[in-house]
């Protein structure tokens, strides 16, 4: 299983998905209306190191974050 | 060297451990920047999320890149709330002489308000609100869109 978590202002919970690569997270978070609106503004992060590809292969244990927009200071 | 406090930051006692630490470093320059929280659109202040494990391996690119140029960098953030005319970050540079650590604490402040993993929220009449207008999005954003 992958854990996806949604960070910062996104209110939405954990999810814990059986994928194989980023372009079935893609697919299924497109479909999810609670967190479709972000995706366009939404870094990702695979295993804590940004990604920017959709080909990454994805394996057991993997951790995938959506980063939204920033601002600190 | 990165560090996080819950709640506001001590301004006066971390610029002077910064000080202390490297008073025998040899550096020509120390050069801080603060962040105070303004009164504007009648916020009572602002709250950060952090996400630390991205913060902090950005964190430690930035270090390697001041090493390149003999330069030290440090930084301390808030997590949670922080009122006004309280300070919620701290940066700093040294270096041997004054360009480096002036030019280096302008990337690298700017670089910090366009990448680093923390989230901004107005509190505003007992309520928190995500800063989106004020806010950026990390470079590569849209990936799953």
């Amino acid at each position: 299983m992958v854990r996806v978590e949604f960070l910062g202002p996104i209110q939405k919970e954990a999810l814990e998905l059986d994928i194989n690569n980023l372009n079935e997270l893609a697919k299924i978070l497109q479909a999810d209306a609670e967190v479709s609106d972000w995706l366009e503004s939404c870094a990702v992060a695979l295993n804590d190191t940004l990604v920017t590809s959709l080909e990454a292969a994805l394996k057991d244990g993997d951790k995938i974050s959506l980063l939204p927009p920033v601002c600190g200071g | 060297m990165l560090s996080l406090y819950n709640g506001s930051l001590n301004v006066p006692t971390i610029l002077k451990e910064w000080y202390e630490e490297e008073s025998e470093s040899n550096y020509g320059a120390y050069i801080p920047f603060v962040g105070t929280v303004r009164s504007e659109d009648g916020i009572d202040g602002l709250s950060f999320d952090v996400y630390e494990p991205i913060l902090e391996s950005w964190f430690k690119a930035w270090q390697e890149k001041a090493k390149l140029k003999g330069a030290k960098i440090k930084m301390a953030h808030s997590k949670g709330d922080v009122m006004l005319h309280e300070s919620s970050y701290i940066a700093a540079v040294f270096s041997p002489k004054r360009r480096v650590a002036l030019e280096f604490i302008d990337s690298f402040v700017e670089d910090f308000k366009a990448s680093a993993p923390i989230w901004k929220y107005d509190l505003k009449d007992g309520q928190r609100i995500y800063a989106k207008d004020r806010s950026t999005a990390i470079s590569g954003s849209g990936l799953l869109a």
